[in-house]
C-alpha cells in the first residue's frame, strides 16, 4: 500500500478549549489510484491532508498513523518531512491566484524546487522546468517561464502549479479543491490534465473536493466526510449507484442536473 | 501565425519582452508618473549632490574663522553665500557639512533599524505562538524604556560621537519597524504561496527570505521614507538638547538650534539650515506618499 491512514485525529487548541477538526479518519491509497475526499466546507478534509505533511498551524495537534510506504509520517521530524514534501508527496491548492509568489518569476520558483530536492544546477533545472510546463500544455513554455505569475490567467496559473508539483515526479499528488476557483470550462481542462498526467507520470492522486461531479469522472474510490468523521467510503460506481448513507444521498441530490426528471 | 517579414516578428518579440514586468518595475513606472514624488526625488537628488560637492566650491571650511566677517549676512562678494556665524565661520559650508551628517544619520540608522526590524518582526510572526509572544513582549519592554534617559546615559558613559548616535537612534527606531513587519508578515504568511513553498519542501529560513520578505518590501519601502526624516528630526532634537554631534562638526539640527538662539540678531543663521532641513523632510514625505500610491495593490 502506498499510503495508509488509520485513525487520524486533528484538533486545534483555541482559547475556548480544543476543537476537534478530524475525528478518526481512515483511508488507503494504492499505487496508481485516485482517491476522492468529499465533504462540505469545514468537514476536515483539507486539515487531514495538511496534518499528514506536518503543515498544520502551530496550535494544531495530530494523532493516529499515516504510513507512506515504510515511513510513518505522523511525528516525523521537520527535516525528514521537508525531504518528502514536494518531492515524494506534492500538493496543489485551491486558489491559483495566490499560490504563486507574485515577486518571483515562474522560472525561479520552479528551479528552486529542483535545486532543493535534486540538487540540479540552473541550466538542467531550467530545461526540466520547461519540459514540465510543456507537459501541462502551456504554449510557448520556454518564453513564458520567465513571466511573473500575474501575467498568467487563473487556469494557466493552476497549470503552472501542477507543473511545479510534478517536477520531482512525486508518488502522491494531493489536489486540494484544484478547480473550485476556476470557471467551468477551465475546470474541465484542469481535471482532464490531472487525469492525463496521472497515467503519464504514474502518480497516485488524492483529490479533495466538495463537488461530486468532479469525483465521478476522476476518482476510483471516494471517502465522504462530515464534521471530521467518515460517513461513507465506497468505490466510485457504488457510491453513485447505491449511496448507503443518508448524507451521501443528500449530497448527490444537491448536484445540479440538466434533465429535471433525474 | 506566419510573419510576412522578419521585422514584424522581431517587433512582436520586443513587445512581448516589455510585457514581462515585475511588480516592482510596474510600481516604479507609477511612481515616475506621480509628479510630486518625481519632483521630490529630483530635489532630493540635487540636495545630495549639493551637500557632497558644496564644501569643495567654497574657499572656506567648516572650522575656519574669518575674523573680519563675524556675523555677516549673505554676501556673495566675500564668498560667504549664506553669511557667517558668531565665530566668523562660513554658514554655506557648515550647512553642507551638516547636511552630510544629517543625511548620513538618516540613511545609516534607518538601515540599521531596517535590518534588525525586518529580521526580528518576520521571524516572530512566522514562527508565531510562544516565540512570537516572547519576542514581541521584549519589544514592548524596550518601548517602555525612557529613551532620552537611555541616550543621556550612553553619552555620559561613552562620550559623544557620531557612531553612538547611529546606534542609539537605530536601537529605538527598529522597534516600530519590527511591529510593522510583524503585522505584515502575519497577513502574508496566510497566503497560499507561503504554504505552497512549505509544501514544496522549503526550509523556514528560505520561506522567510524568498517568499515573505520580498512581499513585505512595499510597506517597508514606504516606512523607510517616513523613518529617514523621523530619524533626522530626532537627531535634530538631540542636538537641540546639546546631545548631538560635537563641534566643529555639525548637523542641520545643531545649526537650527544655534540659529534659533540668534534669531533676532542674525536671522540667516536660522533660515538657511531650516530651509534645507524642511525641504529634505518634505521630499521624503512626498516620495513616501508616492511610493504608497504606486505600491497600492488596488491600483494594479
Amino acid at each position: 500500500m502506498l499510503l495508509q491512514v488509520t485513525n487520524l485525529r486533528v484538533s486545534f487548541d483555541t482559547p475556548d478549549g480544543p476543537v476537534d477538526a478530524v475525528r478518526g479518519l481512515d483511508f488507503e491509497l494504492a499505487e496508481g489510484q485516485t482517491l476522492g475526499i468529499v465533504g462540505e466546507s469545514g468537514s476536515g478534509k483539507s486539515q487531514s491532508v495538511r496534518a499528514l505533511l506536518g503543515l498544520l498551524d502551530s496550535n494544531g495537534r495530530v494523532s493516529g498513523s499515516a504510513r507512506y510506504r515504510d515511513t510513518e509520517l505522523i511525528g516525523l521530524s521537520e527535516r525528514e518531512l521537508r525531504r518528502i514534501r514536494g518531492s515524494r508527496i506534492a500538493m496543489i491548492f485551491q486558489d491559483p491566484m495566490t499560490s504563486l509568489n507574485p515577486h518571483l518569476r515562474v522560472s525561479t520558483q520552479m528551479t528552486e524546487v529542483l535545486a532543493q530536492h535534486q540538487g540540479l544546477r540552473r541550466r538542467a533545472a531550467m530545461s526540466r522546468a520547461i519540459e514540465m510546463l510543456e507537459a501541462v500544455r502551456i504554449p510557448d513554455a520556454a518564453r513564458r517561464i520567465r513571466y511573473y505569475p500575474h501575467q498568467f490567467s487563473g487556469g494557466m496559473r493552476q497549470r503552472v502549479m501542477i507543473a511545479m508539483s510534478l517536477l520531482c515526479q512525486p508518488d502522491i499528488l494531493i489536489a486540494d479543491e484544484p478547480t473550485t476557483a476556476l470557471d467551468v470550462t477551465v475546470q474541465a481542462e484542469i481535471l482532464d490534465l490531472i487525469r492525463d498526467l496521472r497515467t503519464r507520470f504514474s502518480t497516485s492522486v488524492i483529490l479533495i473536493t466538495h463537488d461530486l461531479g468532479v469525483v465521478a469522472g476522476t476518482c476510483d474510490h471516494v471517502v465522504v466526510m462530515r464534521d471530521g468523521e467518515v460517513v461513507e467510503r465506497a468505490a466510485v460506481g457504488a457510491l453513485f449507484d447505491q449511496p448507503q448513507h443518508d448524507y451521501t444521498r443528500r449530497l448527490l441530490a444537491a448536484v445540479p442536473k440538466l434533465d429535471a426528471g433525474g | 501565425m506566419i510573419f510576412r517579414r522578419k521585422r514584424d516578428a522581431d517587433r512582436l518579440a520586443a513587445t512581448a519582452e516589455v510585457a514581462s514586468r515585475s511588480l516592482w518595475s510596474n510600481a516604479m513606472r507609477r511612481l515616475i508618473r506621480n509628479r510630486a514624488a518625481l519632483a521630490a526625488s529630483a530635489v532630493l537628488g540635487l540636495m545630495v549632490v549639493l551637500v557632497l560637492i558644496g564644501p569643495a566650491l567654497s574657499p572656506y571650511d567648516q572650522a575656519t574663522q574669518d575674523y573680519g566677517m563675524i556675523w555677516t549676512g549673505p554676501d556673495a562678494g566675500s564668498g560667504h553665500l549664506f553669511g557667517t556665524d558668531s565665530l566668523g565661520r562660513d554658514l554655506f559650508v557648515r550647512t553642507m557639512q551638516g547636511g552630510r551628517i544629517s543625511l548620513t544619520i538618516g540613511v545609516v540608522t534607518t538601515l540599521v533599524s531596517l535590518i534588525i526590524g525586518v529580521t526580528y518582526g518576520s521571524v516572530a510572526a512566522y514562527f508565531g505562538g510562544r516565540v512570537d509572544s516572547l519576542m514581541m513582549r521584549a519589544v514592548d519592554i524596550l518601548y517602555a524604556m525612557p529613551f532620552l534617559f537611555f541616550v543621556i546615559l550612553l553619552m555620559v558613559a561613552f562620550g559623544r560621537n557620531i557612531y553612538l548616535i547611529f546606534i542609539t537612534i537605530g536601537a529605538v527606531s527598529w522597534l516600530d519597524m519590527a511591529r510593522i513587519v510583524r503585522g505584515q508578515t502575519l497577513s502574508v504568511k496566510q497566503k497560499e504561496f507561503v504554504e505552497a513553498a512549505r509544501m514544496a519542501g522549503a526550509s523556514s529560513f528560505n520561506v522567510i527570505r524568498r517568499h515573505i520578505v520580498p512581499n513585505l518590501l512595499g510597506v517597508v519601502a514606504v516606512y523607510i521614507t517616513l523613518t529617514i526624516p523621523q530619524v533626522i528630526l530626532f537627531e535634530s532634537f538631540l542636538s537641540f538638547l546639546g546631545l548631538g554631534v560635537q563641534e566643529p562638526a555639525t548637523s542641520w539640527g545643531t545649526l537650527v538650534k544655534d540659529g534659533a538662539d540668534e534669531m533676532s540678531r542674525a536671522p540667516w543663521l536660522l533660515i538657511f539650515p531650516a530651509v534645507f532641513l524642511a525641504t529634505t523632510l518634505f521630499c521624503f514625505n512626498f516620495i513616501g506618499d508616492g511610493l504608497r500610491d504606486a505600491l497600492d495593490p488596488k491600483d494594479r
